[in-house]
């Protein structure tokens, strides 16, 4: 790579000027690379990106219809050994740091110019910037801008605005107008005027709304003075400060001496009876050679083209211009082919020129607007109106709010599932896992990856065996014998310990519940009487706790949705989602419970395993 | 964000309770200054602060009004009886002062410093963009004159701190020797503070030395409020004023409430609330070209409002702004009609459709109060999506009753001033 050339002083920006952009300011970056695309650049104007918060990585941009990788620097110093061709800084510090970061970019020998975006960089700081930059030799451009263009060569950030407005504004090619302002937001403006009423911009620059701005107008209007491409000069001053005496005095000394059309804004300023501090911190006139008024007399006078308003800049511009043309100063070029810019996807899609179908689809929640939805109904809503614990699963599982008894009912299956003692093949996993030293995800998943089956599995199996059961009209009695027949156990029937004599309290509690909040219980009511008819065989063959569940849950959802409904969320494995939900609580009990008695690794005795080596 | 005065009795605090920060505690000035607003119970005062029975005091408005000893609103060595029939009589009652009228509501009373005249100087510290000016002259008061021909200047380059004997070398050459020492001393003292607490202008007058003790005795000042966050202790909570005589109507404190709820920028200033043309213009630089071009042409009395919205306020804040200019235009009735120039330079980023959907919700709100007040709107802007926000305002045009003309980037910004003013002539 070459270092930057040695350009002539009043050239700041040319064809092959790269720049560093100072913070991630990816939108502003791709806006310069379309406008180099547009402008038939060889090479893309960025050279890095310095992001002094994150890490030395790549960045993905568009040059025109192809993707290039980008470099990021954390520090300044090394993007300046990378990039030695970089020699100009756009800063998009904010306020606080902006100062600093120019001290430091000038710092850099290679870096000619610093361009300043940030808006209220304290005054004394921006001074020490600017005498720095004196000293150096450098120059400094905001704060308070958008920057500046060079048409058809380099564009800082966000000038111009969109790709369509460079191009209406014909900023992708040189013109012979050099111009500058003020105003950032007005910058547009004016390039715009000039598209329409000369062959167009060769350089525009915005020096900033500050008080203190790191260059001012004349500084700019004497570079384009020596710019032999720059044929006329156009400027837009403001009220406030001593700026525009300047450009008094380079007039009546000759050092500027192509034509100037020139309008300081800020005439109305005597319609106001006390101050009105307008849009920019330097726009404030303290005295009264500093209104607009006395600015654009003396500027008159000096020999520069002023007009009666604002609303005739225009007409004054053309004039000058088509003189110019006349006198055969100006020989307005051929305009050159646009190459096709490609729109971005974003925006193509927001004007509706596009569509695509989408890769994912979702159904339950949204959280593109200002609060997150469950289902249609915000998660302020739901704490808001008590819809609890059930009320979520409702809405995230079942995509429906279903009534207070249903909700009252999943809570009080996830307190019952929610731990069954350390034994349980889930907890004794989950709780090896944890003493070898593992995380609660691992341990947790650890444990819930025994839920199958032999474990916790009844529910779903019980609801699936009843159901099918009662639609098919078996008679129980049938039913208990095809399923001895077959030698398969029927699920969610049979208790260790638990009898006819001495009935678990959770079966009591669920059935009881279910007979009296649902609206019908016909697969718990089946079911009563398959235990009926087992535990005349043997007295623990009593419907369980997850059998209960099981059949209760498949009633209820056939309660509140249709047959078909319900089945498919069965087979889905809701059922099974209720288990697994429930025990996790009771699963990551049993990790906090390890770590928290500092249990250390188990390891199986000997003694309890036989071996059986022969 | 930008230079701005502060209250002289905050000022005077400030710089009592930081002086020792740059100095060790070499020079004390007087701390016992009494701000007084609407609120504060006179009678109450001289318990709080017993020194008001003994000491003779000096009363004046603290609204950042210029020359207030040649307007008349100064009490100098007054017992406090009497000052504080001087505030009573004054309080809430509205002045002129050079066209401007308001209403006195602070004062500040300090202890009255006995001297003679030739103990007042006077001390100037102005920001300029190569560092800052040092001024004084010898002699200071009321009728001090111009100071810009006759005080002394000295610039201290940015980064520099002058030491006592440059500024004794510069500036105090008429002063005797004991003076000069005091004198020196204390502006070096005083430039530090200016320029760590980020003051954009500071000027003492008088300054008076009595025996050798300085007293600062009036003072004006400005701070660089965009410093704010290096200076928050410093600055200690300080207040920026409004400048005399401007006291904010309920819809420009509004508009002001509205402005500091959002990141963007939303302004109202009424002018004239029986002008004919209101503005509701995008951007701070375009929105006084439009006021320009309306005072340029030669309705300067008509002009109504002036403000701006920019920074991409959403439509709900674009809505209640253009609600309220709405509502503020429909008010009286003028049977000469009414103007409202919807104006804007090409934007940026900012999207000028969805800027524009706040407008028109507003308008269709307004609509029979529009058609009442006979008012003609004209449209002009341009920057990204303004083909579908011209687009709508068209459409809007069709259905409102009331006649909307509608431009893009190929009319003049200020077309429409002329259009509406001027029937395009």
């Amino acid at each position: 790579m070459k270092t930057a050339t040695n350009k002539p002083d009043y050239v700041l920006f040319d064809r092959t000027t790269r720049a560093f952009i100072y913070n991630m300011q990816t939108k502003a970056v791709q806006r310069m690379l379309d406008f180099d695309y547009a402008s038939k650049r060889e090479i893309p104007s960025v050279a890095a990106i310095i992001n002094p918060t994150g890490s030395d990585s790549y960045s993905k941009f568009f040059f025109g219809p192809q993707e290039i990788l980008l470099p990021v620097y954390k520090s300044m110093q090394t993007a300046a050994e990378k990039c030695p061709d970089a020699d100009v800084m756009i800063n998009f510090a904010s306020f606080r740091s902006a100062a600093d970061a120019t001290l430091e970019a000038l710092q850099l020998p290679q870096i000619r110019t610093v361009v300043i975006i940030a808006e209220g960089v304290p005054e004394r700081k921006m001074k020490e910037v600017i005498a720095r930059a004196k000293e150096l030799n450098k120059v400094i451009i905001g704060p308070a801008t958008i920057g500046g263009i060079v048409a058809g060569a380099f564009k800082i950030g966000n000038t111009g605005g969109t790709i369509e407005n460079i191009l209406e504004s014909k900023l992708h090619r040189p013109g012979s107008v050099g111009c500058v302002s003020n105003s950032g937001g007005l910058s547009n403006e004016t390039y715009n005027i000039i598209a329409r009423n000369t062959d167009g911009l060769y350089e525009g620059i915005a020096i900033g709304g500050d008080r203190f701005p790191g260059t001012t107008l004349v500084d700019h209007l004497l570079r384009f003075e020596k710019n032999p491409a720059i044929k006329m000069l156009v400027a837009l001053g403001e009220v406030g400060g001593n700026d525009e005496y300047e450009i008094v005095k380079a007039l009546q000394e000759k050092k500027i001496t192509k034509p100037l059309v020139i309008w300081v804004t800020g005439t109305c300023a005597k319609a106001f009876k006390t101050e009105v501090q307008f849009g920019h911190a330097g726009a404030k006139a303290d005295l009264e050679m500093e209104t607009a008024d006395a600015k654009n007399k003396a500027l008159r006078e000096a020999g520069a083209y002023v007009p009666d308003s604002f609303d005739d800049y225009d007409k004054l511009i053309n004039e000058v211009y088509t003189g110019l043309v006349k006198e055969g100063v100006i020989i307005p070029a051929p305009e050159p082919e646009i190459p096709k810019i490609p729109v971005d996807y974003d925006t193509a899609l927001k004007s509706k020129m596009i569509r695509k179908p989408a890769n994912f689809v979702s159904s339950i929640s949204d959280d593109r607007g200002e609060e997150c939805l469950y289902g249609n109904k915000t998660i302020s809503q739901v704490v808001r109106e008590g819809l609890g614990i059930g009320g979520t699963i409702s809405l995230l599982w079942f995509k429906r709010l279903m009534p207070q008894y249903a909700l009252k009912f999943i809570e009080m299956c996830l307190i019952i599932t929610a731990d069954h003692g350390p034994a349980v093949s889930g907890a004794h996993n989950c709780i090896v896992a944890t003493r070898a030293g593992k995380d609660l995800v691992s341990s947790l998943v650890s444990g819930l990856l025994t839920i199958g089956p032999r474990f916790g599995g009844a529910i779903d199996g019980a609801a699936q065996m009843i159901s099918e059961a009662y639609d098919t009209n078996t008679p129980p009695a049938q039913f208990v014998a095809e399923m001895k027949k077959k030698g398969v156990n029927i699920q969610g029937i049979g208790h260790r310990v638990k009898s006819t004599h001495n009935p678990d309290l959770r079966v009591t509690l669920i059935k009881e519940y279910a007979q009296q909040n649902f609206k019908e219980t016909p697969l718990l009511n089946y079911a009563l009487e398959v235990e009926k008819i087992t535990t005349t065989k043997r007295d623990n063959l009593i419907l369980n706790v997850d059998g209960c569940i099981g059949v209760c849950f498949a009633d209820l959802l056939r309660n509140e949705m249709t047959k078909e409904e319900a089945d498919e969320y069965i087979r889905m494995g809701a059922l099974n989602g209720l288990f697994v939900l429930g025990r996790s609580i009771g699963l990551i009990g049993h990790h906090l419970d390890q770590k928290r008695l500092k249990q250390g690794l188990y390891r199986h005795p000997w003694d309890d395993i036989a071996f059986l080596n022969e | 964000m930008a230079q701005k005065a502060i209250r002289e009795a905050q000022g005077k605090k400030m710089i009592a309770r930081l002086l020792k920060e740059y100095d060790g505690g070499k020079y004390t000035v007087e701390d016992s200054f009494i701000s007084v607003s609407p609120e504060t119970d006179l009678e109450a005062l001289p318990k709080e602060y017993p020194w008001l029975d003994s000491t003779k005091v000096v009363v004046k408005p603290d609204q950042l009004i210029k020359r207030r000893g040649k307007n008349n609103l100064l009490l100098l060595d007054a017992r406090w009886n009497e000052a504080r029939e001087w505030i009573s009589e004054r309080m809430q009652t509205e002045i002129t002062i050079d066209g401007v009228t308001g209403l006195l509501d602070h004062f500040i009373i300090e202890p009255y410093i006995k001297h003679d005249e030739d103990d007042e100087y006077y001390v100037a510290i102005t920001s300029v963009r190569e560092g800052d000016n040092i001024l004084f002259y010898h002699r200071g008061g009321v009728d001090v004159g111009d100071v810009d021909e006759k005080a002394e200047k000295m610039l201290v380059p940015i980064g520099d701190f002058p030491s006592a004997s440059d500024i004794e070398k510069n500036l105090l050459g008429y002063l005797n020797d004991e003076r000069k020492g005091i004198v020196a001393g204390f502006i070096e003292v005083l430039f530090k503070l200016y320029a760590d607490c980020h003051f954009a202008y500071l000027e003492i007058n008088p300054l008076v030395v009595v025996d050798d003790r300085v007293h600062i005795l009036d003072l004006a000042a400005k701070l660089d409020s965009t410093a704010d966050f290096l200076c928050k202790t410093k600055w200690d909570g300080i207040e920026f004023p409004s400048p005399f005589g401007r006291v904010l109507t309920e819809d420009e404190a509004y508009i002001e409430e509205l402005d500091s709820k959002t990141g963007s920028s939303l302004k109202l200033t009424i002018l004239n609330p029986k002008g004919r043309v209101w503005t509701m213009v995008a951007g701070g630089g375009a929105s006084v070209i439009y006021a320009d071009t309306i005072t340029d042409l030669g309705y300067m009395d008509e002009m109504a409002n002036y403000g701006e919205y920019s920074g991409d306020p959403n439509e709900e804040f674009t809505y209640k702004y253009a609600r309220t200019i709405l509502d503020c235009m429909t008010r009286e009735i003028d049977p000469r009609g009414k103007f409202l120039l919807i104006g804007g330079a090409i934007a940026n980023f900012t999207d000028v459709a969805s800027t524009f959907k706040g407008i028109i919700r507003a308008l269709k709100e307004y609509r029979q109060k529009l058609i009442d007040n006979k008012v003609k709107i004209f449209v002009r802007r341009g920057g990204p999506n303004y083909k579908e926000g011209l687009r709508q305002m068209k459409e809007l045009g069709q259905t409102l009753g009331v006649p909307i003309e509608v431009f893009g980037p190929e009319a003049h910004m200020t077309k429409i001033v002329k259009l509406a003013l001027k029937g395009g002539n």
